[in-house]
């Protein structure tokens, strides 16, 4: 794993004495709320609704043991014992006081962990397939190239005031499990001629103007990587528009100027600025390569699995939903679900971190990932060590069989902490999951992508899910808007509005009158409710939400 | 026609703790029902100026419509029942038991 330099740890370190000299001066009244702020959020922290939330960056959403362990003491130190896992791969802490935040930003820099630039116009936390380096469908393991990009993002001079803030997600595999066609720029490994390279990716995002990222160079070679991603930033620093924020995203420059325009004016960016890259980055990203070396991975016997399986329905169930096929043999990936029936969705207490930090110390080569849908991952777990981890998890809560299922829900913090929320997220998936959970269907259900945000910004991926919801606020009372057909693979598409709007009340038993008809609808139990969707399009499921206007239509 | 005045609280986030305060006759306290009721436009304007000067206390003070009661005043609107309670998903700020008088 990636371990800071000395360069690294000295610019965490000074930019923490600067932030916590910044608090003290907010505190005696020297700085204003709006002088502090941007300074506030330049390190990654919110006010929010009802406390201050500190925002911090997981890069490529891996870490270590001790670094999770140490998560989960700052929980205990300085908010309320648990941390929010985010879609965006980071940790919220929902309760900080303001005068312990410099206290715990030194306690992040002692594991090698900031929260620099998860806020603000600049280019945000790198995000990555937390399956890297570990999924079978590999090319390459993408974190070396988003470490790199990190490294040249961070503090970037040109680049700490862009015209809106700056998203890059990076893939090494076709099948994309990083949502970066939903990027500013989206990075996908791809080989030409036994030549490494990248799919460019540009002009993606969900929010108010959802749009699919267009690709802005089909193959880019490695090596050209940070002068093109320089060039695309650069480009969009001076077309962006800074007049209006709800068009200042680079979907919309992408849009308004057109694809062609921006390439031609990539291009020759990068023409100018391609010879001043020495090869210098080719080097550091050599040594960062060397630094994500795969584990050894070991031999071991598989009978304790095979027995477990045979043996034990609970432990099968988990393993046939919660498992994925790891590139080494005798090896599976464990997503650990954060998504127990009735929980807020992505939070960990910190005895589970802890716990989780110490499964992955003692079966999983010390290595964790956080999931965009806001579940913890064990890279790299052989399968003759899953029913003992199996055991530990399902006495710590954390053994719930449901990844990839209706009840494995993102959902945004919505109006149950989040200020610019404009309906609560939360409680509704805890309804949908306990719900499902009652009906005992889920299984049978199969892959079911839920996602819910609590306003239009789109925190919780809604536009995505094969059912999305959407939180708003209509004429006082909150109100829940569905959208299907959603995608976030490489088959990307945004979702498609239903209709009109559901209450709090009324939107649990429309969402089950909605996957009762895919019950019935669908050809075999093998096709997903997104292939029947694709297949049949809205219209049977829109008579399914809206009863009383389909009979009325009929009659 | 202008439009009618309707009772307002000056409200903000505390600036240590986070949390959600309203201004009384006399400062601030963490209780909606404690909150002192405005009625007058001139009266609530000049409040909530007086709030805003209190940087090292308070942060993005504004006023938020309520409904006087007998108890004191309620939330107009859901998002401030919100502020007021607290988060729907566990008992903390507003609703643990021993929170700190400001």
């Amino acid at each position: 794993m990636y371990r800071y330099t000395e360069f690294d740890t000295e610019f965490v370190t000074e930019r923490n004495a600067q932030f916590r000299a910044q608090v003290e001066r907010r505190i005696d009244g020297s700085l204003t709320e709006d002088e502090f702020k941007p300074l506030r959020l330049m390190n990654g922290l919110y006010l929010q609704l009802h406390a201050y939330m500190l925002r911090v960056a997981i890069p490529y959403g891996t870490l270590d043991s001790r670094q999770m362990t140490a998560l989960a003491d700052i929980a205990d130190r300085w908010d309320k014992g648990y941390g929010h896992f985010t879609t965006r791969q980071n940790i919220q802490y929902n309760w900080p006081l303001l005068r312990d935040v410099p206290d715990m930003l030194d306690a992040l820099a002692d594991v090698g962990m900031h929260a620099i630039q998860t806020s603000g116009n600049t280019i945000r936390n790198v995000t990555a397939d937390h399956f890297a380096g570990a999924a079978a469908d590999e090319i390459a393991d993408p974190r070396p190239v988003a470490e790199l990009i990190r490294q040249w993002s961070t503090d970037h001079p040109e680049f700490q005031f862009l015209p809106r803030k700056f998203k890059v997600a990076v893939t090494g595999s076709p099948n994309d499990r990083a949502v970066t066609k939903a990027h500013d720029i989206g990075l996908r490994m791809v080989e030409r001629d036994g030549v490494a390279g990248f799919e460019v990716i540009v002009g993606g995002g969900l929010g108010r103007t959802p749009m699919i990222g267009k690709v802005l160079r089909d193959f880019l070679p490695r090596e050209d990587l940070l002068p093109y991603l320089e060039s695309i930033v650069s480009v969009y620093n001076l077309l962006g528009r800074r007049d209006n924020k709800y068009k200042a995203r680079i979907k919309i420059t992408v849009h308004e100027n057109g694809l062609d325009d921006i390439r031609a004016r990539v291009e020759e960016r990068f023409a100018l600025i391609r010879p001043q890259f020495s090869g210098v980055d080719q080097q550091l990203l050599a040594a960062i390569e060397a630094d994500f070396a795969a584990p050894a991975f070991k031999s071991a016997s598989l009978a304790p699995f095979e027995a477990a399986y045979s043996n034990d329905p609970i432990f099968r169930s988990w393993a046939d939903t919660n498992l994925s096929d790891h590139r080494a043999p005798g090896y599976a990936i464990v997503s650990i679900s954060l998504k127990a029936h009735g929980a807020t969705p992505g939070d960990a207490s910190s005895d589970q971190m802890r716990l989780m930090a110490s499964l992955a110390r003692d079966y999983g080569h010390d290595e964790l990932r956080i999931s965009h849908e806001q579940n913890v991952i064990l890279p790299h777990v052989h399968r003759g060590d899953l029913p003992a981890l199996h055991a530990a998890l399902k006495d710590a809560g954390l053994a719930t069989a449901n990844i990839g299922l209706i009840s494995d829900i993102i959902a945004c913090p919505g109006m149950d902490y989040c200020a610019l929320a404009t309906a609560r997220s939360i409680p509704i998936a805890q309804e949908i999951a306990t719900r499902f959970d009652e009906l005992k269907l889920e299984h049978d259900v199969g892959p079911l992508k839920i996602k819910i945000s609590g306003c239009i910004n789109a925190c919780g991926h809604h536009h995505v899910g094969h059912i999305g919801i959407l939180g708003l606020d209509r004429a006082g009372v909150e109100n829940y808007q569905i959208t299907l057909g959603g995608d976030g693979t490489q088959d990307a598409a945004i979702g498609e509005r239903a209709g009109p709007g559901f209450s709090a009340d009324e939107i649990i038993p429309a969402i089950e009158r909605l996957v009762l008809a895919y019950l019935d609808l669908r050809t075999e139990p093998s096709e997903t409710f997104l292939q029947t969707y694709r297949r049949l399009g809205l219209s049977p499921f829109k008579s399914a939400l809206y009863p009383a206007e389909a009979k009325a239509d009929a009659a | 026609m202008a439009r009618e005045f309707t009772p307002k609280v000056v409200t903000a986030n505390d600036l240590l703790l986070g949390d959600v305060i309203y201004q009384t006759a006399s400062g601030w306290t963490r209780e909606l029902d404690h909150a002192e009721v405005l009625t007058d436009e001139a009266d609530a304007d000049l409040r909530l100026i007086e709030a805003a000067q209190q940087i090292n206390r308070v942060v993005g003070a504004y006023l938020a419509d309520v409904v006087p009661q007998a108890g004191g005043p309620a939330p107009a609107h859901f998002r401030e029942a919100f502020r007021a309670r607290g988060p729907s998903n566990y008992r903390h700020g507003k609703q643990e038991d021993d929170i700190a008088p400001l």
